[in-house]
């Protein structure tokens, strides 16, 4: 047999028909479900008099819109209540399993799915979301999705697809100490650019990608959104099958064996044929800090915003004119220079729990400087337990930093914590784009260990010093 | 879904690259649980200098009056001419939605991001791919600064054809399946039912090979 991709053999385990129009109607094992991008789903099939095909198959939680703080008094916001209220009234009526905001496994859904085991390997996973990308880090097939998708995966459990093609990202080497998953990602978005895997699945490995954690392989997947790719993944090995063994909706043992023996292959065979591969060097990798609007305008902490003049064409040229504009940064300055008013720990790119505890690792012992506001938002309420039990919320708040309930937060600013017009803010989320964190907002994308050294430095500084 | 007749409309021109759907439309308004009603958010932070809220009367905005979506014939522009990776970022629908409500039925340029192309197909919006020097011709042809300003077009599916005013003609590219889906106003969900059957067989085959996939439907 001709020797196939990790992306071949879960397509072709899940194809349903191959249509005449050459889109393959797919089969999906798992919906994740949240607020923002599931009413107007569930008001379509409400409207057509559809039911879920397979509620047992969704999973449901709130956390784009949920407060980070006095959870006790329910959502203040009125418009974000009758989101997160019409999330639980759907799940209700169409028998989905939701963790509501009171549960302790309430949190960013792509921090809630792999830790329930809801996220397995050999899956295929969807959800109105485009960093579904994350749950690929397990050896799983998952992307985002609009909301008629989510409609449709609701009423008929598949998706209309074309298969993307498969691209392989190779880390080699091994990454220095103070570097983290997140540098890898944003330095492959760096060389690639934020167009550089679309169309495209992109497959994460070599040494680098093997010696990381399964939380780490996340904060890689995690960002595939970024470099243009629906998909990130992750080839299944003995580390993936430790981390999913014995989580709540992981197979138990009548069927581990065989769900075991089923993931061991999923890998790509040698020989296997990639559209495109990119290989890059972790061994010569410096902390990464993003300057610009948008994440592939990204440089290292030894490095400086770079000088118009070195645009490769008039197009970048322009797009690094509106952004340096728009970031309040000199053409030419360093990095290390740039001062920082906000520091947010969390997301679903980096709030679980080795997140923390490498930001906490930072924070012992120091103070965050009198300028600064820095928040750690967990990205659950089993992460945030679990820090708790390991005395990290104490090492934060002694260092000044907030100690949050979990959800979104500061990654979107769709709930009450948000940057100020021309606040700027080393956070670990995903996303530099205008406004993102708040209109005229000011984000650079760092590692949670770079953040954590921000905060305390009060402007940007080589983590590695502070080792 | 309406079904995507030719149609004659103002074409207003947003010169640059990788708009991301954040700038389409953002956040704040992703709170509703409709899919009407957001057009007058449409671009909200390059359209307006006070910060948008959901709710706030259209009174008590201040637009910004350099914004081509602010200016007279193009508040009524069904076509919007783009750059590269257009609809880029989160995968919101809210985006599609807002160009929608504000009467943008078609979208020219040389590329997109996969989710917000995908989705403008879902929502009776054709996304039309063409190549950069096209583009660069039809921004030429449509600068609200050219003489021949405002430029209308007409977009005809069926034909596969964009007839700007000036004459000048835009033949394009369609998957057959997805403009049969617009050309009818096509419900996919429907069409997908239509393979209940084999669906229903892959169930069937895939509980015995991999049965941990299928707990909830257990006993
Ligand atoms: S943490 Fe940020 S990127 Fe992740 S799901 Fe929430 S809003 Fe989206």
């Amino acid at each position: 047999m001709r020797p196939r991709t990790l992306l071949d053999k879960i397509w072709d385990d899940h194809v349903v028909e191959e249509l005449e129009d050459g889109t393959t109607l797919l089969y999906i094992d798992r919906q994740l479900v949240h607020e923002v991008t599931s009413p107007q789903a569930f008001e379509g099939l409400r409207l057509a008099g559809r039911h879920a095909r397979r509620p047992g198959a969704a999973f449901a939680v709130p956390d784009h819109n949920v407060p980070t703080l006095g959870r006790d008094q329910g959502i203040t916001d009125p418009v974000s209540r009758l989101q997160v209220e019409t999330l639980d009234a759907n799940c209700a009526a169409f028998g989905i399993t939701e963790f509501a905001m009171g549960d302790v496994r309430q949190g960013v859904v792509h921090v809630m799915g792999p830790e329930e085991g809801i996220t397995l390997p050999g899956m295929t996973i969807v959800c109105g979301d485009s960093h579904t990308a994350t749950h690929g880090a397990l050896g799983a097939l998952a992307f985002g999705i609009g909301t008629s998708e989510v409609e449709h995966v609701l009423a008929t459990q598949t998706i209309l697809q074309k298969k993307p093609q498969a691209m392989r990202v190779v880390v080699t080497g091994a990454l220095g100490l103070g570097l983290t998953a997140k540098d890898v990602i944003l330095a492959v978005i760096g060389a690639i650019g934020t167009a550089g895997g679309t169309g495209h699945a992109i497959e994460f490995a070599g040494p680098v990608i093997d010696h990381l954690s399964v939380e780490g392989r996340m904060t890689v997947c995690n960002m595939a959104i970024e470099a243009g790719a629906r998909s990130g993944m992750v080839a299944v090995d003995p580390t993936t099958l430790a981390y999913v063994q014995g989580r709540p909706y992981a197979p138990t043992v009548g069927q581990w064996e065989q769900a075991a023996g089923a993931w061991r292959t999923l890998h790509s065979d040698p020989g296997a044929v990639f559209a495109r591969e990119y290989l890059l060097d972790g061994s010569r990798l410096i902390p990464q800090v993003t300057w610009g609007t948008s994440p592939e305008m990204v440089t290292d902490i030894r490095g400086r915003v770079p000088r118009l003049a070195e645009a490769r064409d008039a197009a970048q040229r322009a797009a690094w004119d509106k952004a340096l504009a728009y970031m309040g940064v000199a053409e030419g300055v360093a990095v290390e220079d740039l001062a920082v008013d906000k520091v947010f720990i969390g997301s679903c790119t980096n709030g679980r729990i080795e997140d923390l505890r490498a930001a906490a690792a930072i924070a012992q012992g120091r103070r965050v400087a009198g300028h600064v506001q820095a928040l750690v938002v967990p990205g659950s309420g089993l992460v945030k337990q679990q820090a708790e039990a390991e005395g990290l919320d104490r090492i934060f708040t002694a260092a000044g930093f907030e100690w949050r309930d979990p959800g979104c937060s500061m990654c979107l600013a769709m709930n009450a914590d948000r940057l100020e017009a021309g606040e700027r803010c080393a956070s670990t989320s995903n996303r530099n784009f205008e406004g993102r964190q708040g209109r005229g907002g000011r984000t650079h994308l760092v590692s949670p260990p770079m953040a954590a050294a921000a905060a305390v430095a009060g402007h940007f500084v080589d983590v590695r010093e502070l080792l | 879904m309406q079904p995507f007749t030719p149609f004659t409309a103002v074409v207003a021109p947003v010169d640059r690259a990788n708009v991301d759907t954040d700038a389409i439309i953002p956040k704040q308004f992703l709170k509703t649980i409709q899919r009407t009603g957001l057009g007058i958010y449409l671009f909200d932070e390059w359209r307006y200098a006070d910060p948008g809220e959901p709710g706030k009367p259209a009174a008590a905005r201040l637009p910004r009056p350099d914004f081509i979506l602010n200016r007279a014939p193009y508040r009524r522009a069904g076509i919007l001419l783009a750059r590269a990776n257009f609809g880029c970022g989160s995968s919101r629908e809210h985006a599609p939605w807002a160009l929608l409500d504000f009467g943008i039925r078609c979208i020219i340029a040389p590329s997109y991001a996969d989710i917000f192309f995908n989705n403008c197909f879902k929502n009776g919006i054709l996304p039309v791919v063409v190549d950069e020097a096209t583009i660069d011709d039809l921004f030429c042809r449509c600068d609200p600064q050219a003489a021949t300003a405002p430029m209308a077009a007409t977009v005809d599916l069926a034909a596969q054809r964009i007839e700007l005013a000036d004459g000048t003609v835009v033949h394009f590219a369609v998957d057959p399946f997805r403009k049969q889906c617009l050309l009818a106003g096509q419900d996919d969900i429907a069409l997908t039912l239509t393979h209940a059957g084999a669906i229903a067989a892959y169930e069937q085959r895939r509980r015995v090979e991999a049965p941990w996939l299928f707990a909830d439907l257990a006993g």
